[in-house]
């Protein structure tokens, strides 16, 4: 590594970050906002026991919150106790992680709107299909 | 996608912030409670904030656009291999590594390897002992299964999807 290279790729690499980081504080600003304006219970009273409806709401839960996968499992958890399926509930685990509903406007601006949008209705069809063949491969 | 250079990252900011101010005056309590939960986020991605720095610095120095497009020709089960490793092993937020995946897609990464690395975000290793607690090995070693399978599926349905959108 030459002096003069390093130097470039470090200024080029902290003007790039630079450039991002009003969409990541904007973002980090937006999760917390969610987090702790939207009770976590009141997602639970949502849930009406339909087999076809659960897990595709399981996963617009999902998609919605945001935050540590440590709080989906807590919360899956949670949700299994009070009855919900186990198809909902891993439909909710899944979309927790895979689509970004509030990331979106971050992703859209730094990965293409097309790109973002595409793969985020891609991964929430996805984790509903996941749940049942996940409970098919365990169960059936 | 919107270039970097414009201001769009900056008006979504403001507007977010306005977001804040309105919380602010009409409900101080709370918002000193999102203001707390929004300095916990910021102190525990410090870490991935360097991380992503250093991998970006790293990929300036040493990824070439087109040495990159050359090898992602050459070896796809490799590349495959190698984003969902990267997936899995990557820590953070999401939104901390759309920098770096910008970066690498303009330096010729296919669409459907960022899907694939994206999805397998969902893997993760340190967290692996808790999801097992909650749900036991066999839904946690089957869900993780799945997920390595689906992220190929996502992956190249989106560039599918994408290819189709773009004609």
């Amino acid at each position: 590594m030459t002096q003069n290279q390093i130097k470039y790729s470090l200024i080029k690499t902290s003007r790039q970050l630079w450039r991002v980081l009003p969409i990541l504080l904007g973002t980090i600003l937006l999760v917390s906002l969610v987090n702790v304006l939207v009770p976590k219970e009141f997602f639970l009273r949502l849930f009406s026991g339909s087999s076809i409806l659960d897990p595709i709401l399981g996963a617009l839960i999902g998609s919605i919150l945001a935050g540590n996968p440590i709080t989906s499992y807590i919360l899956g958890g949670e949700f299994l106790k009070q009855g919900i399926s186990l198809i909902a509930v891993t439909s909710f685990i899944v979309a927790w992680v895979t689509v970004g509903i509030i990331q979106l406007p971050a992703e859209s601006m730094l990965l293409g709107k097309k790109f973002a949008v595409i793969r985020n209705v891609v991964s929430f069809v996805l984790s509903i299909i996941i749940a049942v063949v996940l409970y098919l491969i365990m169960f059936v | 996608m919107a270039s970097e250079k414009s201001p769009t990252g900056w008006y979504y900011f403001f507007v977010v912030v306005l977001a804040y101010l309105l919380l602010f005056f009409l409900n101080p309590e709370k918002f000193f409670l999102v203001w707390n939960f929004f300095i916990g986020i910021i102190v525990k991605i410090i870490p991935v904030f360097i991380l992503v720095f250093i991998l970006m610095f790293l990929s300036d120095y040493f990824i070439h656009p087109k040495k990159l497009v050359k090898h992602l020709r050459g070896n796809k089960i490799k590349t495959w291999a190698l984003v969902i490793v990267g997936g899995v092993l990557s820590s953070g937020p999401i939104y901390m590594w759309y920098p770096l995946l910008a970066d690498l897609k303009r330096k010729g990464l296919k669409p459907s390897f960022i899907a694939a690395f994206l999805y397998n975000r969902a893997i993760k290793l340190p967290l692996l002992p808790l999801m097992i607690f909650y749900f036991g090995v066999k839904y946690v070693a089957l869900l993780s299964f799945l997920m390595i399978i689906f992220s190929i599926l996502d992956g190249v349905l989106v560039e599918k999807i994408l290819e189709v959108f773009e004609k």
